[in-house]
């Protein structure tokens, strides 16, 4: 660890030069105006591919002891980018940069080397992308699931967007509970549209047109079990 | 709850316990699983998750704007901080300007905050070391704080002051005086607070050299907020990356060698750290009003729907944090001309700090297990099942019960 700060650029400049000019996908640094005296807060953005993927993350430990904040997942279609943002220079005021390294691994071979054998602290946030994007960290010390529970189905991973991603039938939509069958088939209908005709509706207070009115409308009054209160 | 590891029984004594999910160092769920060696903690392990509601999910299938209030949500007591990390990520990438006045509100409330969330976790530490009657005087004076944000914002919880590109609400001149003299009144009693948690022998005795977490297990663990720097990393994002009115003020992160001499990484450690950044707040906020930028605009966009329509022409990716009272709040969104979030990831402070709990606890006793636990101030959120249980009979109130119940309870308050 050396005790110089560098700046967006350098630190840019250094990682580069370990990891190889060729094994970059796109790099650029950012700079935005932070609060009433824009103070300029830096970062730095890497894509890198898969194979120098570790020797750049290694490369931080170079210029500080990096702080792993969090690994970012998006699913990008055929390919699933994982984004690992690191700060340097913390504990130095307005000196603090912020470093993402994202690398993306194809949904037919998604793996990808833990680095919690660099920052043991990485863990967690490894084992989460394992159970929410199905990438498998290759050298992972402790494989098991987190904040997933144990019955929840394999082979399906909340944030992929495909046919892996959370099904219809799993997502609980607590606004139908208890709604009358014809408010839940369709979105309310435009503002012009004629009322519903009176005998189309059920008897009771459900003859209200306005649809503001139907969407605010409150479930039947009496609860199927009776708990609450008595 | 208690079973035999099995086949080491004969040899040794360890045995393995389960503490949890609900358990009484915390009100929320979370399952520790130990193994013992008669009263002594040999290795610990967690098991979060019990109260994940997929918020990230349920975010990037909603508008930009209604995923603020979601946000919002994530959390009960650190609502400014999730709710000002999302509105700085769409402001990066959107080029929305905040107004001066903002800035300000922003820093104020997220202030006032910070001393509530302060003070609550110090009477929970209390009560878990069984000093009950400083957890009420604590709270007594934690409730002037919910006065005083309710005053300001209309809502004691879940503030709904911010939105994207600035505040919903200002803080008027005419509003000041009643901040302030709130401000006086912390200032008094937090002498009395810091001489009974800091000098009182029970406390220091129970708490000294307990749950420790050193320097370097900080760094490897990535320890953020109050947990990090009562082990001697001076890491915070008001120093060193400042948002909102924090680049107009000296903000130092606060760790126990200023006012000790000396870094043990303990829960007495922690205790020190949030207490002075108790008296860090009130400072702060103060501050803050004195230099109030005149009136002016505290939204860069005031009709929603333009502001839509700018967030559907903004592509990019952007990072927004801010330092909540446990730590440093990370949101990771990235647009594509969209009204809905294309990525949105959320890292909460406890998230970074669960880790830092099994060198806390591993060769720690079983009665200290408690405070250790809670001397991260860990929040794991609401649960989403709730058991009555009265006389003989068991009544499961499921999501969908609960939501029934809200809706006739709303209906209630609206009708009379």
């Amino acid at each position: 660890m050396t005790t110089a700060i560098l700046n967006s650029e350098e630190i840019l400049a250094h990682i580069v030069k370990v990891a190889g000019e060729e094994s970059m996908v796109d790099t650029r640094v950012a700079a935005w105006p932070e609060g009433t005296k824009g103070v300029m807060s830096h970062s730095v953005w890497i894509r890198i591919k898969r194979e120098r993927f570790k020797v750049a993350v290694r490369s931080l430990f170079d210029l500080d002891y990096p702080h792993m904040a969090v690994i970012s997942g998006a699913d990008l279609g055929d390919d699933i980018e994982l984004l690992y943002h690191f700060y340097l220079f913390y504990g130095h005021r307005h000196k603090e940069v912020l470093v993402t390294i994202a690398v993306s691994v194809p949904k037919t071979d998604p793996t990808i080397p833990t680095i919690s054998d660099l920052i043991p602290g990485a863990l967690i946030s490894e084992r989460e992308k394992q159970e929410m994007l199905g990438v498998v960290v290759t050298d992972i010390p402790d494989s098991r699931r987190i904040f997933l529970p144990e019955d929840f189905p394999e082979g399906v991973y909340p944030w992929r967007k495909d046919e892996t991603g959370i099904p219809e039938d799993m997502i609980k939509q607590l606004w139908k509970v208890g709604r009358p069958q014809e408010l839940l088939e369709d979105p309310p209908p435009p503002k012009k549209a004629p009322a519903p005709k009176p005998e189309e509706t059920p008897a009771g207070d459900a003859n209200a047109p306005a649809p503001e009115a139907a969407k605010e409308d409150p479930p039947a009054d009496k609860p199927a079990q009776g708990g609450e209160g008595s | 709850m208690i079973a035999s590891t099995g086949k080491d029984s004969a040899i040794t004594s360890a045995y393995m316990a389960q503490i949890g999910p609900s358990h009484p160092a915390l009100k929320e769920p979370v399952m520790f699983t130990f193994e013992l060696d008669g009263e002594r903690v040999v290795s610990a392990d967690f098991a979060p998750g019990m109260a994940h509601r997929g918020v990230e999910w349920a975010g990037t299938r909603r508008n930009a704007i209604q995923t603020l209030y979601l946000a919002e949500r994530i959390c009960g007591i650190c609502g400014i901080t999730h709710s000002v990390s999302y509105a700085r990520a769409i402001e990066q990438i959107a080029g929305i300007e905040v107004p001066a006045r903002a800035h300000y509100i922003r820093s104020i409330v997220g202030e006032l905050e910070r001393i509530h969330s302060h003070l609550l976790w110090a009477g929970v530490a209390a009560h878990e070391l069984g000093f009950d009657s400083l957890f009420f005087l604590t709270w007594k004076v934690r409730e002037r704080v919910m006065d005083v944000l309710e005053y300001l914002c209309g809502n004691r919880v879940h503030y709904g002051i911010m939105q994207i590109g600035g505040a919903n609400r200002d803080i008027t001149p005419d509003q000041y005086p009643t901040v302030l003299e709130a401000l006086d009144y912390f200032e008094q009693h937090f002498g009395q607070l810091a001489k009974l948690f800091l000098e009182d022998d029970s406390i220091r005795i129970r708490c000294r050299d307990c749950g420790v977490l050193t320097k370097q297990e900080a760094l490897e663990l990535c320890a953020v907020g109050p947990t990090a720097r009562a082990s001697g990393v001076a890491k915070d994002v008001r120093q060193d990356h400042p948002y909102a009115a924090y680049a107009d003020v000296e903000v130092k992160a606060i760790t126990p060698d200023q006012f000790t001499g000396e870094v043990h990484g303990d829960v007495f450690d922690r205790i020190i750290v949030r207490l002075y950044e108790v008296k860090q707040s009130i400072d702060l906020t103060r501050i803050f009003i004195e230099n109030m930028p005149p009136a002016g605009p505290i939204l860069a966009e005031e009709k929603m729907p333009k502001l839509l329509a700018l967030i559907r022409k903004a592509e990019g990716e952007a990072i927004g944090r801010h330092e909540a009272p446990r730590g440093e709040v990370l949101h990771y969104l990235k647009l594509n001309k969209n009204v809905q979030p294309e990525v949105w990831k959320v890292r909460a402070p406890s998230y970074n700090n669960y880790m830092p709990w099994i060198p806390m606890l591993e060769g720690e006793q079983i009665a200290d297990i408690p405070i250790i636990v809670a001397s991260i101030d860990p929040c794991i959120s609401c649960c989403d099942r709730v058991a009555f249980v009265r006389g003989d009979r068991k009544d499961i109130v499921t999501k969908e019960d609960l939501h029934r119940m809200s809706v006739a309870k709303q209906r209630k308050i609206q009708h009379g």
